[in-house]
């Protein structure tokens, strides 16, 4: 096969955790770019123009949500966090400076290359022209274009709200959404409307498309932080 | 002639001893006291003093500072004063004038090796920190400096009325006699009388028109000579008492009558000053302790305010001259004295000679005579009041309230009411029978109303039944003798019913005071010995104190960087004044009262009582008095008693806070060492998993691929355990660092339970899992990460401590203004007793063996308990363990947005 694989840039203090990543990644075909600090991160995107960044948080040069912040400013390259700080104030801190995604340490490397593939896709289709109008989630299928939801065939009846969340949700499959990034997106960005008013709708939306009630197979709750629509595997 | 002394106190006492130990540490830490003593102004004492301090300057160049010298003007002594350094002296004013006064604060900031402060019997002016000199010198003392000093003899307190009597000048600046004793060199300057009546005559010593007044009075060849032989005899005695400390020291023994000791009664009478100092010489000449005591007889009706201000004084100055002072009560005065005598080994009694007539005695009991026959072998001296001192002050005011109009108006009108009756009885009865009527308003007012218009009614009646119905009638001539009779009886009547009346009243009064102080105490140790911080004392306190003194009250505690913090007050917005805050520092740092009416800083707004027990310093209680007015005695010692149950108080918390600490220490470490050998128990289990496989994979190239994918499987499922646990033990840190952050949300439960299940949807796949949550459940006030926590905590327990196949039921319902969630499984159960122990950290269950529980319980109830909810473990019917939990679901749950505005 080619060598033309994704280009990820690899931001990670730790030489150890450095190598696992290396392993896992260059054994699935992707490129890598490493750096040990925060210093060279701008100069190496706007050299290597990578595909996609893994970014540790605690950077012995500076911290990874203040560069993260930098770069947004120029660049869309999809940013995958990788940290051990596991408090849901620094996840959501993360993602509203313009991060895509968030590990906490220690992970998984399925779940890495999950969350890579998500992001990478994301990035992709951002890029195409026109975007698909439909969506299929198991037995779940949404027609944006039409704005009829079924299940199993059967045609769900949604409130305006609920399908509205439904169609962010499944725009971004596989990514994780802050409360304050649904709240925007729902009630518009000047809007004092609450966090409780997302989890009424989640749980009245998560009844009406979820297969199992128990079960959250289709809506994860990434408490405190907010909600991902898992793709089906 | 200058004779000069070493001087130390001796006495064969072991207090004595004690006390003189103590001297001398007072004196090792600090400054030295010399004294230049002369026996009349114009001595030379001043100019001595300058002497020494210049040759101290020349000779050893010490830091030497001239606090304050007064030069009269005479030019000698002026030119001796030129070249030393001079303090600044403070300005005050008063009464519109300016006063010039020594800076002790100066003083103490500028702290020389050596001041000079001339004449230490100066008065300062009001609004002073004290209002002696004296008492200036010794703070200076004890805060290391050395002072030179001058007086004269008559100002010494125990020479005050001899001098008195001698000279006929009453000296109002007086020294206490300790002063003198704890001076470590006194200087005697001596000249002859006549050249010191020649020096005044050449203008040396006053100015020529203050000279001519001077010559008139005090300097009296006479005068002076009596003056000069004390002076002379109080220096002796200082020679005396150093030769005795000398012979002691040697090894010699004294020859004084041993076990000597000087009892006083002291009372309120003026007389009584004279009565003490008698006993001070006594005691001097004697050289052994003496005691000033007070009775306070139950059959004595009590004393009135301004009686039992002089009898303080009275004790002070007994105190100031080295008496002990002790208060006595009894019966009868003479048994309480003479019981005390016998069981002190008294030696003599000294009594003042009764100044009331023979009558009295005979009535009342003589104490003299009492005293006298009683004492056995003790010895009774007799001492006579002087006169000049004693009558000088006017016997005082007997309280006498201001005269009232109204009770003689009433008095008149009762009289004019029995007129009336008795012009109606006059029909049927006869004359002398009327009389008897007149008696009634006689009786009437003396009971209710008082002396005076008792006094008014009985004159009033006689006047008018004279009047009226005494042949002949309208005019007020007596002619028969009988009326003269019945007036005074009328008279008589009055007085003594009267007088009973009042001393029932006033003992009443007393009693009831006394009762109500007692009161207070027994309500205030009541209410402080259950409190149990020290602001609750101080709570307590300060509001008791605030009703007894009526005074706005603080409670200050010293902290350890030697500042006074309030803890407690009454009203509770007082804020410790700045102004006041000095007044604070020296109560707690000399451990006296200070403050108003006091003898230090008498002019600040506040009184300031020290609280302390042996010694060690707590803090002070400040009352501001709501009208500024200095404590009577009565309410002083009243004070001095709160002060101290409140000093109890106070150290009894802090020790018994202290024992907590101690035990809460004993405790933390002992649960610190099980919880690290538990930790690293738990820690290490899965590390040597990992290590054991790892190493195995590296190592062993013979492994079979079956084995090689169990081992990379136990090395995963290991290292997620150990995850497990590094995570409980952060939440636990968090939990018990107690400033767990709650970032409450209203959340749908449902959302929280169906999240925990998902993510444990691997460990419970096995299990079958019913949740019941109605959807109307209202929302709940949590913090949805630790809620999830608690979830996934129980579900993870039931997934694991259960066997596959178990059923796991979720419950909830609104139960009044809380949630109870219910989580039930119908697995093994725990043994029963062990529930309670669940929630126990590192407690794994007795047989359980899966790893990573042993904090999760612990965690759980902490979570829950600080939402303010509660979480227990039991055993329901059919078996398996059941977790109960109660959330308060944080009052009303918000509204929902139902529709989308932007749109």
């Amino acid at each position: 096969m080619n060598d033309v694989g994704p280009l990820v840039l690899v931001v990670e203090d730790e030489a150890p955790l450095r190598k696992f990543i290396r392993a896992s990644l260059t054994s699935h075909r992707y490129r890598i770019v490493e750096a040990d600090c925060a210093s060279h991160v701008t100069q190496l995107v706007t050299s290597h123009n990578p595909d996609l960044a893994l970014m540790d948080l605690g950077l012995p040069d500076g911290d990874g949500i203040e560069l993260t912040k930098r770069l947004r400013e120029w660049s869309r390259v999809p940013i995958i966090i990788i940290s051990a700080r596991g408090r849901e104030d620094d996840k959501v801190e993360a993602l509203d400076a313009g991060a895509d995604d968030y590990l906490t340490k220690p992970f998984g490397v399925n779940e890495l290359l999950a969350r890579m593939r998500v992001a990478l896709r994301h990035a992709e289709r951002r890029d195409m022209p026109n975007a698909p109008q439909v969506f299929e989630f198991g037995e779940l299928r949404i027609d944006l274009a039409s704005r009829v939801v079924t299940r199993s065939g059967t045609e769900l009846h949604l409130t305006p709200i609920e399908f509205k969340l439904l169609k962010l949700f499944a725009k971004n499959a596989g990514k994780v959404l802050s409360y304050q990034r649904i709240l925007t997106s729902i009630w518009g960005p000047a809007n004092a409307v609450q966090c409780h008013n997302v989890r009424v709708h989640m749980a009245e939306l998560r009844r009406k498309v979820e297969p199992d009630e128990q079960q959250h197979s289709l809506f994860v709750t990434e408490a405190g932080v907010g909600y991902r629509l898992r793709e089906p595997k | 002639m200058s004779v000069e002394i070493n001087e130390a106190i001796f006495r064969p006492d072991p207090d004595a001893l004690l006390r003189r130990v103590k001297d001398e540490e007072a004196k090792a830490k600090g400054g030295k006291l010399k004294l230049f003593f002369g026996f009349a102004p114009g001595v030379g004492k001043t100019y001595r003093m300058l002497q020494v301090a210049r040759d101290l300057v020349a000779d050893q160049k010490l830091d030497l500072v001239v606090g304050i010298v007064e030069t009269h003007r005479r030019r000698e002594t002026a030119a001796m004063v030129l070249g030393l350094e001079l303090l600044p002296r403070r300005q005050v004013e008063y009464r519109g004038h300016t006063i010039e006064e020594f800076d002790l604060d100066a003083a103490l900031a500028r702290r020389p090796k050596v001041i000079l402060v001339d004449e230490l019997a100066h008065t300062n002016a009001a609004g002073s920190r004290h209002p002696k000199r004296w008492q200036d010198v010794e703070e200076l003392l004890a805060a290391g400096i050395d002072v030179l000093t001058t007086m004269n003899v008559q100002h010494i307190e125990s020479l005050n009325d001899v001098i008195a009597q001698i000279t006929r000048i009453q000296v109002r600046e007086t020294v206490p006699d300790s002063v003198l004793d704890e001076a470590d060199a006194i200087e005697l300057i001596d000249i002859a009388p006549e050249e010191l009546l020649q020096r005044l005559h050449e203008g040396k010593v006053y100015l020529p028109e203050q000279a001519k007044l001077a010559a008139d009075h005090f300097f009296q060849r006479g005068n002076l000579l009596a003056l000069r032989e004390l002076a002379l005899r109080r220096t002796a005695q200082h020679v005396d008492e150093d030769v005795l400390e000398y012979r002691e020291a040697q090894g010699l023994s004294n020859n004084l009558p041993a076990g000597e000791r000087v009892l006083v009664c002291v009372g309120p009478a003026p007389s009584s000053g004279h009565l003490i100092r008698s006993a001070a010489r006594l005691a001097a000449g004697l050289r052994c302790p003496w005691v000033a005591t007070y009775v306070e007889a139950a059959t004595l009706t009590s004393l009135s305010d301004s009686d039992r201000e002089r009898l303080e004084a009275h004790l002070r100055v007994a105190e100031s001259l080295g008496a002990t002072i002790t208060r006595l009560s009894g019966n009868r005065v003479s048994e309480a004295l003479l019981a005390y005598a016998r069981r002190h080994n008294v030696s003599r009694i000294l009594i003042g000679k009764p100044t009331h007539s023979r009558i009295w005695d005979r009535l009342r009991g003589s104490l003299l005579d009492e005293v006298v026959r009683g004492s056995g072998d003790i010895d009774v001296h007799v001492i006579s009041a002087e006169d000049n001192a004693g009558a000088a002050q006017p016997r005082e005011h007997r309280s006498r309230s201001e005269f009232r109009l109204a009770p003689y108006l009433a008095s008149t009108l009762l009289v004019g009411l029995t007129l009336g009756v008795a012009a109606l009885l006059h029909i049927t009865f006869k004359l002398p029978d009327l009389e008897m009527l007149f008696l009634i308003p006689v009786m009437v007012t003396a009971v209710w109303v008082g002396r005076g218009p008792s006094l008014y009614t009985a004159a009033l009646g006689v006047v008018a039944y004279d009047f009226f119905f005494v042949q002949p009638h309208f005019t007020s001539s007596v002619t028969e003798r009988r009326y003269f009779l019945t007036s005074a009886m009328m008279f008589v009547i009055g007085f003594v019913l009267s007088e009973l009346t009042g001393r029932m009243k006033r003992q009443e009064r007393d009693a009831l005071a006394r009762e109500q102080r007692t009161a207070v105490l027994y309500a205030l140790t009541k209410a402080l010995s259950s409190a149990i911080s020290p602001q609750a004392i101080a709570e307590i306190a300060s509001h008791h104190a605030a009703d007894v003194f009526a005074a706005a009250t603080l409670v200050l505690q010293t902290s350890p960087e030697a500042s006074l913090i309030k803890i407690g007050s009454w009203p509770h917005d007082a804020q410790l004044d700045p102004k006041e805050l000095g007044v604070a520092k020296w109560a707690v740092e000399k451990l006296k009262l200070a403050g108003l009416g006091t003898d230090t800083l008498p002019g600040s707004a506040t009184i300031c009582a020290p609280l302390h027990v042996g010694g060690t310093a707590l803090g002070v209680l400040q009352l501001r008095p709501r009208e500024r007015r200095a404590l009577g005695a009565e309410q002083r010692s009243f004070l001095d008693v709160f002060c101290r149950q409140l000093g109890v108080a106070l150290e009894r918390v802090k020790l018994a806070e202290e024992a907590r600490t101690a035990a809460v220490r004993a405790k933390t470490e002992e649960m610190r060492s099980s919880l690290l050998s538990a930790v690293s128990h738990e820690l290490r289990t899965p590390l040597a998993s990992i290590t054991g496989a790892a190493t195995a994979l590296r190592d062993d190239i013979n492994l079979s691929s079956f084995t090689r994918i169990d081992l990379i499987g136990s090395i995963c499922e290991e290292a997620e355990r150990l995850e497990r646990l590094v995570t409980n033990l952060l939440d636990m840190t968090r939990l018990e660092a107690g400033h767990l952050l709650l970032k409450r949300d209203w959340i749908p439960l449902e959302e929280i339970v169906g999240s925990a299940l998902t993510r444990l949807e691997h460990q419970l796949t096995a299990h079958s899992v019913h949740v019941e949550i109605p959807p109307d459940l209202p929302l709940i006030l949590v913090d949805p990460v630790l809620f999830e926590q608690v979830f996934l905590n129980l579900f993870e327990n039931a997934g694991k401590h259960t066997p596959p196949g178990t059923r796991v039921d979720i419950q909830a319902s609104k139960r009044g203004e809380s949630v109870a969630i219910e989580i039930r499984d119908n697995g093994p159960g725990v043994p029963e007793g062990f529930e309670g122990q669940l929630f126990e950290k590192f407690n794994r269950g007795p047989q359980t063996v899966t790893a990573g529980a042993g904090l999760g319980l612990a965690i759980c109830r902490g979570i829950v308990e600080a939402h303010g909810g509660s979480i227990r473990a039991e055993h329901p019917l059919g078996g398996g363990l059941s977790f109960q939990l109660v959330v308060p679901i944080g009052g009303t749950p918000p509204t929902i947005a139902r529709s989308i505005d932007n749109e």
